[in-house]
């Protein structure tokens, strides 16, 4: 049964436990993402989002259950974790190998519109540059997988935006399937394939979002899934 | 235009307002230039220079006696004498041969047991508790015991030396290795980076500030050493010009071989000091003001 189930690439999660301690965070959790599909988990901090996707990253290993991801995957963190002591080339060279290493990092670094920044030194960087700086960091050994945990949660709300062109932008490059975890809703609609809502361990309600980039701005079908996620968060009633 | 000035009240002058302008904006009067200029122009070296100067003063006046403490003049011309009569020359150069050697097995030993420590929990365990206990013994208190150990000559001295400056350089190097931040480490492991990769790249860099306060300390310590080695059995060396010349009171000489060892402590400070600001480049640090 589970052999019919189990996809050549994405992501694949069945049956998932982590606990720590007594409480259990993952409850039997299911996910599945497909190649090139971007799924935002949306929910509350404290919620198991973190939890989940340094399980997928394989930074932690599962209590229970079965974790299935590519190889290559990449990690953008909540902060930028730059190494301050090397520059801005240096820290996406990090995990290279190979003469054309550089060459590759120049033309990731130009693509997150940081080209001729390589020679700086990451307390040169503003917050957005150096999240960039990740992003590229992340997206420079081509991965299958990358995991965006609350990349843009610092930022504030015009370089966030700025980040989500970016992110779209990028995507019509980059094949690959991505997890973005977020609390913010706004952020989760502006970006998302599919929003998945986790509540009390488990995945609740999904919601495949298809919608042009303009609608999802200012349409009344956004303001109707706005309003279907802030239920499902038991946000409704202020609504 | 005269419109658009709000009309001042008189109730505004009573609440206090911080006013902003350029730096160089503000006009300076000849006064202040001059005093900037006066403000410390000789960097850290403005109040050793200053002592000096009281100093000599106080020598001139006759409120020192020589015995006590000789004008800096008279330290300054005792060097020279020295030299020209060829004793400072070969004891200084004795001196540092000791303190060369003896840094040089302390640092390489306090370095591989840090290195090794800080990144094998075998190394720690091996290395750690004999490093801690050897800290708080004082240099001071083993020269006997190495003076039984490894006799009167130059091998005590020189590990004397070593074990001062070795124990503060493992230390320091071990806490900055395991105190390299953690979240750098695991993002390093993410980028798929290999073990060498981490070391080089992460764990090395990031304990360099850490390695360079080893450093200043495995200096100003080898220093220490050298002064407590050489007043054993020396018969040449900076430490025995001392003892000879307290031996005929001669205040003086005295003087000249501490003003030499001080001298050295400032040079190797000032060689911390270049290491850190090449090194060191990337670390945003409070600038005092």
């Amino acid at each position: 049964m589970t052999a019919a189930l189990r996809t050549q690439t994405g992501v694949l999660v069945e049956q998932v436990v982590r606990r720590f301690g007594d409480r259990v965070v993952l409850d039997h959790l299911d996910l599945t993402i497909d190649d090139d599909e971007l799924v935002v988990l949306l929910g509350p901090s404290g919620c198991g989002k973190s939890t989940l996707l340094r399980l997928l990253a394989g930074l932690d290993k599962p209590d229970g259950g079965r974790i299935e991801v590519p190889t290559k995957r990449a990690i953008v963190f909540q902060g930028d974790r730059l190494l301050p002591w090397q520059r801005v080339l240096r820290n996406v060279t990090l995990g290279l190998r190979g003469p054309d290493a550089d060459d590759r990092a120049r033309k990731a670094l130009a693509e997150v519109n940081l080209a001729g920044c390589e020679k700086a030194w990451p307390k040169q960087l503003s917050g957005g540059e150096a999240q960039r700086v990740a992003l590229a960091r992340a997206l420079v050994s081509e991965p299958e997988l990358v995991l965006l945990d609350e990349p843009f949660a610092a930022l504030d709300a015009i370089t966030r935006l700025r980040m989500h062109d970016l992110v779209r932008a990028l995507r019509r490059k980059h094949h690959a399937s991505m997890l973005l975890v977020t609390h913010d809703v706004d952020e989760a609609i502006a970006l998302a394939d599919r929003i998945v809502v986790m509540n009390n361990g488990r995945i609740g309600d999904a919601h495949t979002v298809v919608l042009s980039p303009a609608d999802r701005e200012a349409s009344v079908a956004r303001e109707e899934l706005r309003a279907a996620l802030l239920s499902d968060l038991g946000l409704a009633s202020q609504h | 235009m005269a419109l658009l000035v709000p009309p001042a009240p008189a109730a505004a002058l009573a609440r206090p307002r911080d006013v902003f302008l350029p730096g160089d904006f503000q006009r300076h009067s000849r006064l202040d230039t001059l005093r900037r200029r006066l403000r410390w122009p000789l960097g850290v070296y403005t109040t050793p220079v200053a002592i000096l100067i009281v100093w000599e003063f106080l020598a001139r006046a006759g409120v020192l006696k020589p015995t006590y403490a000789p004008a800096p003049s008279d330290i300054l011309s005792t060097t020279v004498q020295l030299w020209r009569d060829g004793i400072l020359g070969p004891d200084l150069a004795i001196s540092l041969q000791r303190a060369g050697i003896g840094l040089a097995i302390g640092l390489a030993v306090g370095i591989v047991a840090g290195v090794l420590g800080g990144f094998l929990r075998t190394g720690e365990y091996v290395f750690n508790g004999v490093a801690q206990i050897f800290n708080t013994i004082p240099l001071l208190a083993v020269l006997p015991l190495f003076v039984v150990w490894f006799g009167i000559d130059e091998l005590t001295k020189v590990l004397l030396i070593a074990f001062g400056a070795g124990v503060p350089m493992y230390l320091n190097l071990f806490a900055a290795i395991r105190g390299v931040d953690q979240r750098l480490i695991e993002m390093a492991r993410t980028t798929g980076a290999g073990s060498w990769r981490i070391v080089s790249r992460v764990l090395l860099p990031g304990a360099l500030p850490g390695f360079l306060v080893g450093l200043r300390f495995s200096l100003a310590y080898s220093i220490l050493g050298l002064v407590a080695a050489e007043t054993v059995n020396a018969d040449e060396g900076l430490g025995f010009l001392i003892t000879t010349a307290q031996t005929y009171l001669q205040t003086n000489k005295v003087f000249v071989g501490l003003v030499i060892y001080s001298i050295l402590g400032l040079l190797a400070d000032q060689l911390v000091r270049a290491l850190e600001r090449v090194l060191l480049r990337w670390r945003p640090s409070y600038e005092a003001v």
